[in-house]
């Protein structure tokens, strides 16, 4: 159908204007690797020693798949303050004013998202087995893990989209794409045993879809057996798409006349 | 509707809350013309530009260009615009040329025309030695006349510039005036919004004058300026004691009532076409005997005209001066 192929052929040009400006903007390449590669070297040799997980004989299995759930999550704040920054350059307006397809500016910028995180996710793995992680499982579950931890990543990215086109700045998309992220990512089970948590948190983190992504990421890498929380962590990311997706292409569009 | 007009808008109306962005909004604008949007800041010209470019829905009237209609087919409509907005919307880390062939995949236009099409504007808008840098070193005339060529990739058939020359230094914005008169040259029609007088003085075939969301008068910059009275003669003399016959000289070659100011040294009247009236008007008073200090002819400007319209608008607010 030739409303389809518009779409997807609009979305890759999208995609690709991102895709070529990754390696010209310095702070973000730098921004990109730098700081995953800080958070695995800082949360295994600062909490590592303090930090016992039954089941796990060191810390590094059980904590890496956490970081890594943390660095793509956090990667998804980019997804608001790319579309912030356009709109406030007025290059989103001129987008409108093309005969494109309506969906195309969102689909490619959540997009060129994921393939940086992607990158992102390489870097830290690379970092992740110069200090002992191994995948205990197999390549395929590895491989599996991964495509989940990518998917809910690329879910928030929808989130961020919303936020990025309702705020009315960089700045602000910057500190409101954050902000909820990091109790999501600390009241999980991605750097402790929630069991340790006091008893008012412990349900909260059981029931975080962050913790049920992350425990199932963790499971796959470890060569555990994973149970439900794999069809959980996938349902929960394609809800997130779908309802995050309609949200931000109706406020994209909410102005426009189609 | 028809679709003998490039632009056609009738009655356009657009709230934000409380505030009338447009009230009531005629326009016509003939294919090839180029068309003054003036007003001050908060008038509603941005906003009209919004409604035809189909970024905006209007609450009420209807508005086609081409004929296609804006609310209708918005993207009918978008396939025969170019839009230029207040700010450069171009890509900061791209280059030139990049923005462009980026605009014109977004067109869907052919891949080989996309690139020739994007040399041919790089050419014109002297940016070739700039094509393949990336943007974010351009000056603003650069990004300006960037985002014009961007604009133009799929040979529209209305560009829409709101405010092309704001924020540019002198310079730049001679040289923006000289691409948006080739601009007519080629049979692009243009709707454009200043609040400069002297550029919709220079560029516009007809100037729309719009305050508060309604327009307030249209015509061509003359007919514009001979709505509040056509040149004005003003003399200087050098002694108040020649007051008298200084005044009985000067009425029989003005066309109307001769104002005096306070120290009886200066006089100002109307007249009829200026140049001609000057070297009578010297020549009278010096057989008169009369010191002149200085006489000039002073043609209206267009923010004559817009303080007279727009003070008439604030007492008479319903007259339709149009």
């Amino acid at each position: 159908m030739d409303r389809v192929r518009m779409a997807v052929g609009d979305s890759w040009v999208e995609a690709e204007r991102h895709l070529r400006i990754i390696p010209r903007n310095i702070e973000l390449v730098l921004f990109a690797t730098i700081q995953p590669v800080m958070f695995v070297v800082l949360f295994v040799y600062v909490f590592g020693g303090s930090i016992e997980i039954p089941g796990y004989d060191n810390y590094e299995q059980y904590l890496l798949p956490g970081i890594f759930s943390q660095s793509l999550v956090f990667g998804s704040a980019f997804t608001g303050i790319g579309l912030a920054e356009d709109l406030s350059k007025g290059l989103i307006d001129r987008l409108r004013s093309l005969p494109m397809a309506r969906s195309a500016v969102l689909v490619g910028r959540t997009v060129s998202d994921l393939v940086r995180n992607l990158f992102t996710f390489f870097v830290m793995l690379g970092v992740a087995f110069l200090i002992g992680f191994r995948f205990e499982g197999t390549l395929v579950a590895a491989g599996l893990a991964t495509l989940l931890l990518l998917l809910f990543s690329y879910a928030l990215s929808w989130v961020q989209a919303l936020i990025g086109l309702s705020v009315g700045s960089v700045e602000a998309a910057n500190s409101a794409g954050f902000i909820w992220m990091f109790p999501m990512t600390f009241v999980s089970s991605a750097f402790i045993d929630p069991s340790t948590l006091p008893a008012a948190l412990e349900p909260i983190a059981e029931a975080n879809p962050f913790t049920i992504v992350t425990n199932a990421a963790r499971a796959l890498y470890n060569g555990n057996p994973v149970g439900n929380n794999a069809i959980y962590s996938l349902m929960w990311s394609i809800g997130i798409v779908v309802v995050f997706a309609a949200l931000s292409i109706r406020k994209f569009n909410r102005s426009t006349v189609a | 509707m028809s679709a003998d007009f490039a632009v056609d808008a009738h009655g356009l109306v657009k709230r934000f809350g409380d505030t009338v962005a447009l009230d009531g909004v005629d326009l016509q604008v003939p294919r090839g013309a180029i068309y003054g949007l003036l007003g001050p800041n908060g008038a509603g010209k941005t906003t009209a530009v919004r409604v035809l470019t189909t970024l905006l829905r209007p609450d009420a009237g209807q508005a086609t260009i081409d004929g296609i209609d804006v609310v209708d087919n918005p993207h009918g409509v978008r396939e025969r615009i170019g839009l230029t907005g207040q700010y450069a919307a171009v890509e900061e880390r791209l280059t030139g040329r990049e923005n462009m062939e980026f605009v014109g995949r977004l067109f869907h236009l052919p891949k080989s025309e996309v690139g020739s099409r994007a040399s041919e504007l790089l050419e014109r808008f002297d940016l070739v030695d700039a094509a393949n840098r990336v943007v974010k070193g351009y000056s603003g005339g650069m990004r300006r006349r960037l985002d014009i060529a961007m604009s133009l990739i799929a040979r529209p058939s209305v560009l829409f510039l709101d405010e092309p020359t704001t924020g540019l230094d002198p310079r730049s914005r001679l040289a923006m005036w000289g691409l948006i008169e080739e601009l007519e040259a080629d049979g692009t029609t243009v709707l454009l919004t200043t609040q400069y007088l002297d550029e919709a003085d220079r560029l516009a075939d007809r100037i729309v004058v719009i305050d508060h969301g309604r327009v307030i008068a249209k015509g061509t910059s003359d007919q514009l300026k001979d709505r509040i009275g056509g040149d004005r003669l003003s003399v200087s003399i050098a002694r108040v004691e020649n007051r008298g016959a200084a005044l009985s000289t000067l009425r029989p070659l003005c066309t109307g009532d001769v104002d005096v100011s306070h120290d009886g040294l200066s006089f100002s009247a109307p007249i009829h076409s200026g140049d001609r009236v000057v070297p009578g008007v010297i020549r009278a008073l010096d057989d008169a005997g009369i010191d002149v200090l200085d006489v000039e002819v002073r043609r209206p400007t267009l923010d004559d005209v817009f303080l007279t319209l727009t003070g008439r608008a604030a007492t008479d607010e319903h007259e339709e001066v149009a």
